[in-house]
This record gives C-alpha cells, structure tokens and sequence, in this order.
C-alpha cells in the first residue's frame, strides 16, 4: 500500500494512452479487449484497444457480453483468461537434445526475449499471482523460466468497479482493492465524470506516474475511489466461509456428495484451466522422425485426465468424483499445508466457465453443511 | 538403419485419412529417409507384397469379401493402426446399424440386387486385434507424424485421450458451449488441436469419445439450451455413431420426445 497521498493522482482517461505507449516502448503491453463474445487478454496498443462501454454478465455456466450505458474501460469483471497463460504458457519447450558424432547435446530453450506489462490486473488475480509465485518462484525448486518472466512484468492493476454474480473475492480477502503486488493501481471513477485514481505500488510504478498527465487527488477524489470498493464488495451475492473449511474438507472425504457432483461433471478440466492458480503441467519427450533431434515440452495439465495420475498399471483415480474431490480439496484444503494460503483466490472463473454450471462455493458449502450434520 | 516397412489398406471410407499421409509434404522426405513405402494404393501403383512392420488401415468392415481380407491384412503386420472415425469406430457408414440396410439398398439403388453388403458397419477391432487407434474424420497429420516418429525412436506416442476443452484453452479459445453453443468438446478426445471452436463452432466430435465421456450431463446441457431429443441424438450419431459412448447417448435419448 502507497502512504504517501502525494503519489496519489488523478488521470483522465486519455492520459492511459501514454500509459500503454510508454510501456510500449519497452514492452509487449497485454490488457482487456473484446473478441469472441468476450473479454480477453491481448496485446494492445491504443486506448481503443480497450472494451469501452461494454460489461460481462455470468452465471454458473454462462457468459454474455452486454453494453454499458457509460464508457468504463474496465466494466467487467473477469473473463476467460488469466495471466497466467503468459507467466506459464499452455506449451513451453525445456530443452532440445541432439545426436552427435560424440554422443547428445543439451541445447537450452530460446532465451525469452520479451518482457510484459500487464494492463487491468484485478485483485483477485494479483493474489492469484501471489500464490503461483509461491509455488513456482519461491519454494525450493524454483521454476526459472516463470521467474524471469515475472520478475520483469509491470503490473498495473484496476481496483473493481464492478462485481459478478460469480465472484466471491471479498469473502476470500483478496479483493476487490489491490492490496499489494502492483506497480500502478487504478480505480475507476464514474461519479459522474470519467477519471481513474492512480496510486502507485513501486518506485518504477512511481516513475512512470509522474511522468504522465495528471493531477493530485483531492480528498473527495480518495473518498469516490473508496466508496468503488465499497460498493463493489457489497454488489458480491456469492461468499465462501473459509472458517475450518480446510479441516471440514479433510473429514468429507468419503462423503456421498462427491458422487452426487460426478454426476454433473464432465471431467473436462475446464475448471482447472481457466483457475488462475491452478500450475499443474505434463512433459513429454518427442522425437521427430530422424530421431537425431529430441525436445522435452511441458504444457497445460489437469488433474481431470487419467493419465494426471496414472502410476504403474493404471490411473490412481479412476472415477469423476474421486477428480473432483481432489481438485476441490486440493484448492480450499490441502493447498493450506502446502502452501500456507489458499489455492482459491474467488474470481468465479470455475463457475462461470464450467459447462454445466458446477459451483465450487455451492458445493464446497453442501460437504461444510454435511459435515455440520446440518443435511 | 533398416527403414520401417509400411503399408495402408482401406475398406469402407472416403480416402481422406490416407491423404492425411500424402498431405506431410513438408515431412513427406523425412518419412522416406526412415520409411519404406510398401504398399500404398493412392500413391503408387507399384505394391510390394507383405510381410509389413507397421499397417494404416482405414475404413471399416461393411461387406462380408472385406471382413475376410482383414484377417489376412492382420498376418502380414507387425504393428495395425487403425485411423480415422471409420477405421476405429465404423464411420458415418454405422448409421446403418440403427437402420434396415436392406431397405436403404432397396431406397437408394435401382437394382438393389447387385449389392453385397453387410447389415452392419463395424470397425477393424471388431474383426482383428489393433494395436493402436489415431482418431479424427480426418486423422490429423501431426498425430501420424508423432505415432511414425514414435515407431522409429521406439517410444510411446503422446496421443492423450483427455477432452478437447483441454487444448481449447489452451490455446485460449473462448468456450462457445457457456456462450450457448452447443458443444461436444468436453466428451471428445483431444488431437484436433480444437479446430471447430476456433472458428465459434461446437466440436462435431470427430475424434470419438474422450477417456472418460460423460454425455449424459453434456446432453442435459443441450436440453437447458434449448436442444430437442431429436437434435441430441443427431449431435452424437455422427461420424463415431458407432463408438460405444457416443451409441448409448444417442439411443437414450431416440425414445425421448421432442
């Protein structure tokens, strides 16, 4: 959090233009556009780039674009992506191998040229990066490819103006204000006028504020911008008590309600790819057809496939509720002692982009109330 | 390095998987460094007898003269891959398995008695031991190269049977399904790198049934969306009409109606 009010300004929607080219000059600037029926993470390069006027409507299972009756840049909430994809991409190669005269050479990946700033990073997904750097960056086996990529990213973060029926972050504590883990902060304003609140998070965050057109805020600029957050976290209709839920989860193990949600499950894995969290990946070895030259490519995995946790002579979880039961014990439960936080950060991405509308806070709430005896 | 001897045989089917084959030009010299093209009808007039370490089939089994030269194809193949949706599963020629072949002859030809056919069309494992399937209607021509590439090294191919969501969103594909496009993706096996819903299009399910299909809640989905019994029992009796999950989904829900 910035203390000091002075580094505290207020932008006019045009001066995120010189936002986005100044961080263009160096960087490839990814942000929010609209494509598909939706809202997206891509490269931008204008302020048009940006969906103004327009908002996402979910629900378990659905999601539509619709109009504002304003120009907010950042009226949605979340959509299908993740940072994610850019920190850890769905494919990466580790290493490519080839057959010489004296035996194998080990040629090291491409060194990642690029670095990324990221536009419209939400609260939740700021924790959520929080969380995949304690997993891949800071624990004992560090994933040097994803720090590198994250320790060059800029982030500039949008408070949430607006709140989905699927989100449940301000019960998580991880929104909808960006606490921590942003280079800029911005909130926009919409009393009215069309202004954003810009705080910055970092000396280079602070660097690049003050270079851009703007003005100090006032005190009724501080109290708009609080009262966004405010009315955000109470426009939230989803809540997840987290109070003993790690334990109660343990406990629930073979409770008849997992079978009960096998039967709506596909076992798609939908769920654990749109989860921004979510770091499981597969590597596999492929040869090409002179079988000189190998390469060893990790990608996207989930714990909804067979072959996830497939040992000697088979997969260990053969059935739907035996996937569902450890991807959701896993996020709200062992995720605790490995981690020390929570694996769910409460976007809503699971719900809303679940085929059948499957709903972790419903389901985590009906094995909580079985547990009470409460059902 | 002895090269690899290959054949490809094909039944019933329209030729489109074997051209998957002839559609790796830029690959095709490497496969002839490593592979000696025995037999291979559509590119060579010249045939090499058996015996062959790898055999393509294509197509399915729909005459009574096929359902015997199956048997003889088996003794002459070290490794039998089936590929494609007809091969593996029967093909869209299996709509005549929930019908009366006889009278479709009698519909369809002025002279039905000079048809031979079978009243079923039934894929190459219902007649022959395989040891391995490529899936698609076509075959996509990365999973032969990785299945080839794979043979030659001696290593197991990198085929998953996961669903094709996973390689939507991997590609980072907007899900038309919860867009409200019905959508056969979450219960069909991967591979085709999810071609139709880059395009805004439902999956048609030309890869068959993923590891572990659950049509039913996939098809009370469809109902939510507005689909009736009868456009249910059309999205799952397509080119795999035939495979096992697929069947069963479609004829649970032929009895219902619309």
């Amino acid at each position: 959090m910035q203390q000091a009010t002075a580094a505290i300004r207020v932008l006019a929607p045009e001066a995120l233009q010189d936002l986005i080219s100044a961080l263009a000059a160096t960087r490839v600037v990814l942000g929010p556009v609209r494509r598909d029926g939706a809202i997206v993470y891509d490269e931008i390069s204008r302020l048009d780039d940006l969906p103004a006027g327009w908002t996402d409507r979910q629900e378990a299972g659905q999601y539509r674009l619709e109009p504002r009756t304003d120009a907010a840049l950042f009226g949605y909430a979340v959509g299908p992506h993740s940072w994610k994809q850019f920190l850890l991409p769905p494919r990466e190669v580790l290493f490519t191998t080839r057959q010489t005269a004296d035996g194998l050479d080990f040629l090291p990946p491409p060194a990642e040229e690029r670095t990324y700033a990221f536009i419209g990073v939400r609260a939740c997904e700021l924790a959520a990066i929080a969380v995949q750097d304690k997993v891949l960056r800071d624990g004992p086996y560090a994933d040097t490819a994803y720090a590198a990529r994250r320790e060059n990213a800029f982030i500039v973060a949008v408070n949430c103006g607006t709140a989905a029926p699927t989100c449940f972050c301000a019960s998580m504590n991880t929104g909808p204000k960006a606490a921590a883990g942003y280079d800029i902060a911005l909130t926009e304003l919409l009393d009215g006028r069309h202004e954003f609140l810009a705080e910055a998070g970092s000396e280079a965050g602070e660097a690049l504020l003050a270079a851009l057109p703007s003005r100090p805020a006032s005190a009724g600029d501080l109290a708009a911008a609080e009262a966004v957050t405010v009315n955000t976290a109470a426009a939230q209709t989803r809540a997840l008590n987290t109070e003993n839920l790690p334990a109660q989860l343990a406990a629930a193990a073979n409770h008849p309600h997992w079978q009960e949600v096998a039967q709506r499950c596909l076992s798609c894995g939908n769920c654990t790819m749109v989860c921004p969290t979510c770091f499981c990946t597969t590597v596999a070895d492929h040869t090409d057809l002179t079988t000189a030259d190998a390469q060893r490519v990790r990608s996207w995995d989930s714990c909804f496939t067979l072959d996830f946790s497939y040992l000697h002579g088979g997969s260990v979880r053969q059935s739907t509720a035996a996937r569902y039961r450890q991807w959701l014990t896993h996020k709200l439960s062992t995720w605790v002692e490995q981690f020390g936080t929570m694996g769910c950060v409460g976007c809503g991405r699971c719900i809303t982009w679940c085929p059948t509308g499957i709903d972790l806070v419903a389901e985590a709430t009906a094995l909580r109330e079985a547990q009470n005896g409460n059902s | 390095m002895p090269r690899l001897r290959l054949a490809v045989f094909k039944f019933a089917s329209c030729d489109g998987c074997q051209l998957s084959l002839l559609d790796c030009e830029d690959e095709l010299l490497a496969i002839t460094d490593a592979v000696e093209i025995a037999h291979f009808a559509e590119a060579s007039s010249t045939l090499a007898p058996g015996p062959y370490d790898l055999v393509l089939v294509e197509g399915s089994i729909t005459t009574a003269q096929d359902a015997e030269r199956i048997q003889e194809i088996r003794k002459q193949a070290g490794l039998l891959v089936t590929i494609g949706a007809c091969a593996t599963a029967g093909g869209i020629q299996a709509l005549r398995n929930f019908a009366d072949a006889a009278e479709y002859t009698r519909a369809v030809y002025p002279h039905p008695d000079y048809i031979s056919t079978l009243a079923t069309s039934t894929p190459i494992a219902a007649h022959v031991k395989v040891d391995a399937e490529l899936r698609g209607c076509p075959i996509s021509k990365e999973s032969l190269l990785e299945f080839i590439a794979a043979t030659l090294a001696g290593r197991a191919p990198v085929l998953p049977a996961r669903p094709v969501c996973i390689e939507c969103k991997s590609r980072g594909t907007v899900c038309v399904l919860v867009q409200g496009t019905p959508c056969l993706g979450p219960v069909t096996h991967a591979g085709c790198g999810a071609l139709c819903p880059s395009y805004r299009r439902g999956c048609y399910g030309c890869f068959g049934p993923s590891e572990t299909p659950n049509t039913a809640a996939l098809a009370a989905r469809f109902t939510a969306l507005g689909q009736t019994p009868r456009e249910i029992v059309h999205a799952f009796r397509n080119f795999n009409a035939g495979a096992a999950a697929f069947k069963r989904e479609s004829e649970a829900n032929e009895h219902k109606t619309d």
